[in-house]
């Protein structure tokens, strides 16, 4: 039963990582811009960035998800016919399950990188100014590598809750991984067989999820001494 | 928008909050109780430490909703589960989903206390030793104490990670706080005004848990750390 479900449990798994892989891009343009906004010296900036990941962080991913994709085209939609226009919005289940994950993560990534902006401490980049490097050298050259490395853990972490968040998209109909597996298990009465086979995918994508982190957070953390003890 | 509806259905709305809070209460403190004991054994090292490990990492490494249906849907393939005295709660969304998120927050939580054991300073435990403590009254008197007030910023977000994720329970047919606000969706088509209420509702409860273990730790950690 398993290997005739096969070929559709695997589409579904690639479209939870594409779903995942999205998410994790608009998350992060969003949380570097939120981490920014949080920085600033604008209030102007810094609080929206306040409230965003604030708000944002209060509530379930699941909420969040059914608001964007049930109640914002329906408020969208009341708004064009007050005004008379002939327009109806309706997302599609990909593109409201994406920018609601990557709206939701870009909350924690914003916080995961103001985090490692403050862990560089501010010595490095007037010591790569006195070097004579521009202000964008300095940036580029030795504020983000080192910036990454302290961020890594973080967006590691963010990453794995991601990845396994993104199984709630098939509540708006997205036929994802967890979809495909609640098809199967309904047509041939398995679910105990194809459920778990569900799960040992997604064990199997944070596994190497992690195994790529350990590899990178090596990679990041060359030349760093640990206190042994 | 149709605030009425939602003005109208409030007491609906505090239903679903006593029941998500009921749902968080219940799984929160059942997981503690299984967490420590399991912290403290993968602490330890050793066949235990492994098989626990095993436990905590298929639990964390997939989907709470995952976990919930192959409790909900998939036990009741088995024969003989369904011939056994179990069934009867098996049966039961309320039951299946406090399981799952026993057996899910039991899991982040063992690998928050036994790290927070792993992480104490080596010469308090020495010092306890030196003083001829034997190993259970070390591990009342020394380890866990310590242990569990540094788990304490770990635990508050474990805790909050667990309030968002009660709301899976909607997906079983519990009319939590998510569940409430899908049913006045159905009932009244105002999907806007009911989730956004919902939300608002989960929001508070968040912020009034940060402030719970923010507290807490002042109360717990802080004379811990060093000035």
């Amino acid at each position: 039963m398993l290997a005739a479900y096969l070929p559709s449990l695997l589409e579904g798994a690639a479209l939870t990582l594409g779903v995942a892989l999205l998410s994790l891009a608009v998350a992060i343009v969003l949380g570097l811009a939120g981490c920014f906004a949080k920085l600033s010296r604008l209030r102007l900036l810094r609080w929206p960035a306040q409230w965003y990941t604030t708000v944002v962080r209060g509530i379930p991913d699941l909420v969040l998800v059914l608001l964007v994709f049930y109640g914002v085209p329906v408020i969208i939609n009341d708004l064009f016919a007050r005004f008379e226009m002939d327009v109806v919005v309706d997302p599609p289940p990909f593109v409201a399950g994406v920018l609601t994950i990557g709206f939701i993560f870009g909350a924690y990534l914003a916080e995961a990188f103001r985090g490692a902006y403050l862990a560089v401490p501010p010595g490095q980049r007037e010591a790569a100014l006195a070097y004579g490097m521009t202000p964008w050298q300095a940036t580029r050259r030795v504020q983000l590598p080192q910036m990454l490395r302290h961020a890594l853990p973080g967006v590691s972490n963010n990453w794995l809750v991601l990845i396994k968040s993104t199984a709630i998209v098939s509540v708006i109909g997205l036929h994802d991984l967890m979809q495909r597996g609640g098809q199967a298990a309904g047509n041939t009465k398995e679910p105990f067989i194809f459920y778990g086979a569900v799960a040992l995918i997604y064990l199997g994508f944070t596994s190497l999820s992690e195994l790529a982190f350990r590899w990178l957070e090596q990679r990041y953390s060359i030349g760093t001494r640990e206190g042994q003890l | 928008m149709q605030w009425d509806v939602i003005a109208d259905n409030f007491p609906l709305y505090l239903s679903g909050a006593w029941v998500t809070v009921q749902l968080l209460l219940v799984s929160l403190a059942c997981g503690i109780l299984i967490a420590v004991p399991l912290g403290v054994l993968r602490a330890l090292g050793g066949p235990a430490s492994r098989l626990i490990w095993l436990y905590t990492y298929a639990f964390r490494g997939t989907p709470m909703l995952v976990q919930l249906f192959l409790i909900y849907y998939g036990l009741g393939q088995f024969e003989a589960v369904r011939a056994s005295f179990a069934w009867e709660w098996l049966q039961n969304a309320w039951f299946c989903a406090v399981l799952a998120f026993v057996l899910n927050t039991a899991a982040y939580t063992t690998e928050i206390v036994a790290g927070a054991i792993k992480a104490l300073p080596a010469g308090e435990i020495e010092a306890a030793k030196a003083y001829g403590m034997d190993r259970l009254t070390l591990l009342r008197r020394i380890v866990l104490p310590q242990a569990l007030r540094r788990a304490l910023p770990a635990y508050g977000n474990e805790a909050i990670f667990m309030l968002h994720g009660t709301s899976l329970a909607m997906l079983v047919t519990i009319a939590d706080l998510t569940g409430v606000a899908k049913r006045l969706y159905a009932t009244h088509y105002t999907p806007f005004e009911a989730y956004l209420t919902a939300g608002a509702f989960y929001l508070g409860m968040t912020l009034g848990m940060v402030a719970l273990f923010r507290w807490a730790e002042e109360r717990w950690l802080k004379p811990l750390l060093p000035r």
